[in-house]
């Protein structure tokens, strides 16, 4: 009932001024406001607006610039050697003529293929993943299920801030701490443990090589594979973790029904950019592997991987064949982690903003 | 089969705010039982405190007896178990986007181990054919994710999902609220058959559905339980004044 009133007035406010409003609009706009002349003032703006935009399209075109430039150099500069070893650079293996050796890196008798480093990068970063996958998810399902909530954001941003530790430094600790520890403790563990595999023979009392270099790699990549898992984790909707619980499910199952399950592509995607970074990872894997250009089964052998081999003999290249087969590998390096890194981004979007999701 | 709940001197907090404050009810075994009142007046955080998902809570905290048939459910029992015998559907549907329908609805079961496939088979179509849904699924059970039906029908194999672990409570959470019209009165008749399988504790906005389903009443407001009766006299005849202006729309 009381509804009705408000509606006959609204009625008549309409129709009042088609009779007798003919007064007021025109005082108005005899008289414009001051708002209104001030906002006259200001013309359309085009200008602004069209200089605006060119130079945001110069800005992002320079990112673009600076990416087809590198690749520009890389391509050019790996000619020779692309034209001298063709695509058999990348899985070749030759035979000294001299020695009778066969080998793989002779910068003296200009014989060069990149297999070895591949192997070494190969290694090198998926032991790096074996260590670093099941840490870096125990730490985010740590982070985001079971963590009193204080201590959540002290935790989150200690484990991040190993992330900001410049690499050198993780190579200086390995090679004063990790090393020597993994020479007396652990290497001869392994060797009596699992020499029978193969995989661990004593043929190198050094500590350096593939096992060391997974263990910094590993440490090195668990910040971002972590912050990246517990943002995906943190995603996936609180109705799905109720929805478990309300079966009857324990924390656990809940964990792994209602989260891990929902999140596991962006997990993948965490972990294939924890991929992407162990696989460009210079510095520290230069201190550490060893840097020789042989592939061997044990994992405690020495060996180089693709940066490192460039880190190592740019500087000191022994002529133009040497340096075009350096730069040919860092072009097949820089593809690489693009294709790994750009994979990883999409799978992680997908979880996290990207894909519109049904369930609340 | 369904059994009855014993609601005594029941209380609970979110932080300081204390949003059910002595609230002594009994639930028939085999009934639906609607709750009303207006938003925040602790009728979903009473259902929530029937499976205990109100702990789930870090900064809640609940005190009183439930009893649900004769298990004392705060002291004789663990969360897991209770949860085992008390399905609950939620507000939003909320099926598992990852998990084809017959994963959804078998969820349940095969989280605690129950692994039997042609029982897991049967007791799938049952449920589904129970919450109404077999013959808009029984085609795509295994091909289609959770995530991929119709609002209502996600709601529908939400409470499949519930069904399948055999409950004998059901509680539904405002289950109609996000729904059509045309859902809304496919999910009441659902409560209106499953009530002679499962006892049934529903909470409601809308009156009409509560007088529709339910064979009693409960009325809250702010943290108390104003007045419980059967529905035909709370919407008839309330002795309570507070429940009468809801019920007529003057407040709420």
């Amino acid at each position: 009932m009381s509804a009705a009133p408000p509606e006959i007035r609204v009625n008549t406010e309409m129709a009042a001024p088609q009779q007798a409003g003919s007064g007021d609009p025109a005082a108005k706009s005899a008289e414009p406001s001051e708002v209104r002349k001030y906002l006259l003032s200001r013309g359309n703006s085009a200008f602004g607006d069209r200089a605006f935009h060119v130079l945001m399209v110069l800005c992002s075109l320079t990112i673009f610039g600076i990416v087809a430039l590198i690749v520009w150099q890389l391509v050019l500069r790996s000619q020779m050697s692309w034209h001298a070893f063709g695509l058999k650079f990348f899985f070749q293996r030759f035979t000294d003529p001299d020695t009778h050796r066969s080998s793989f890196w002779d910068p003296i008798g200009q014989q060069f293929s990149a297999l070895p480093f591949i192997f070494g990068t190969l290694v090198s970063s998926f032991l790096a993943l074996l260590l670093a996958v099941p840490l870096a998810v125990g730490t985010a399902v740590f982070l985001t299920e079971m963590c009193p909530k204080i201590l959540r954001g002290p935790l989150a941003f200690l484990t991040e801030l190993l992330a900001a530790i410049p690499s050198v430094i993780y190579g200086l600790w390995a090679v004063f701490i990790l090393i020597p520890q993994l020479r007396e403790h652990v290497n001869p563990f392994l060797i009596s443990k699992f020499g029978w595999s193969g995989l661990f023979d004593d043929t190198n009392p050094t500590g350096l090589g593939f096992v060391a270099s997974g263990i910094i790699l590993a440490i090195m990549i668990l910040p971002i594979i972590s912050s990246l898992t517990r943002e995906v984790m943190t995603a996936v909707p609180h109705s799905q973790r109720e929805a478990v619980l309300a079966l009857g499910a324990t924390r656990w199952e809940m964990i792994r029904m209602g989260v891990l399950r929902n999140a596991r592509i962006g997990i993948v995607g965490a972990v294939i950019l924890g991929l992407g970074r162990a696989l460009g990872e210079t510095m520290a894997v230069t201190m550490v592997i060893g840097n020789s250009a042989e592939i061997h089964k044990s994992l405690l052998s020495n060996g180089a991987s693709m940066a490192s081999v460039i880190a190592n003999e740019f500087a000191e290249a022994v002529g133009d064949m040497h340096l075009s087969a350096l730069i040919e590998i860092g072009l097949a390096l820089f593809l690489v982690t693009i294709v790994v890194n750009a994979l990883a981004r999409v799978l992680v979007w997908a979880v996290t903003g990207g894909a519109p999701r049904q369930a609340h | 089969m369904g059994v009855g709940i014993e609601v005594q001197n029941l209380n609970a907090w979110y932080g300081s705010n204390h949003t059910l404050q002595d609230i002594c009810l009994n639930i028939s075994a085999n009934q639906a039982t609607a709750l009303i009142g207006p938003s925040g007046c602790g009728k979903s955080t009473f259902v929530r405190c029937i499976n205990r998902m109100h702990e789930t809570n870090p900064i809640a905290r609940v005190t009183g007896t439930v009893r649900i048939g004769d298990v004392d459910i705060y002291k004789d029992a663990k969360p897991v178990e209770i949860r085992r015998r008390v399905g609950m559907v939620f507000q939003r549907p909320n099926p598992f986007p990852t998990m084809s329908i017959y994963d959804n609805v078998a969820a349940g079961l095969k989280l605690n181990g129950y692994s039997n496939r042609r029982a897991l088979d049967e007791i799938v179509e049952k449920s589904l054919r129970n919450s109404a849904l077999w013959d808009e699924v029984k085609d795509d059970l295994r091909k289609k994710s959770g995530a991929s039906l119709s609002g209502g029908q996600q709601q529908r194999l939400c409470i499949a999902r519930a069904l399948a672990v055999d409950p004998e409570v059901l509680l539904m959470d405002e289950p109609a609220s996000a729904l059509d019209p045309v859902s809304t009165s496919k999910i009441e008749d659902l409560i209106f058959q499953l009530k002679a399988q499962y006892t049934i504790v529903i909470v409601t906005h809308n009156m009409q559905q509560a007088a529709r389903v339910a064979e009693q009443t409960g009325f809250f407001l702010n943290g108390r339980m104003v007045e419980f009766d059967t529905t035909h006299k709370i919407f008839t005849n309330p002795s309570d004044k507070r429940t009468e202006d809801y019920i007529t729309g003057r407040f709420g």
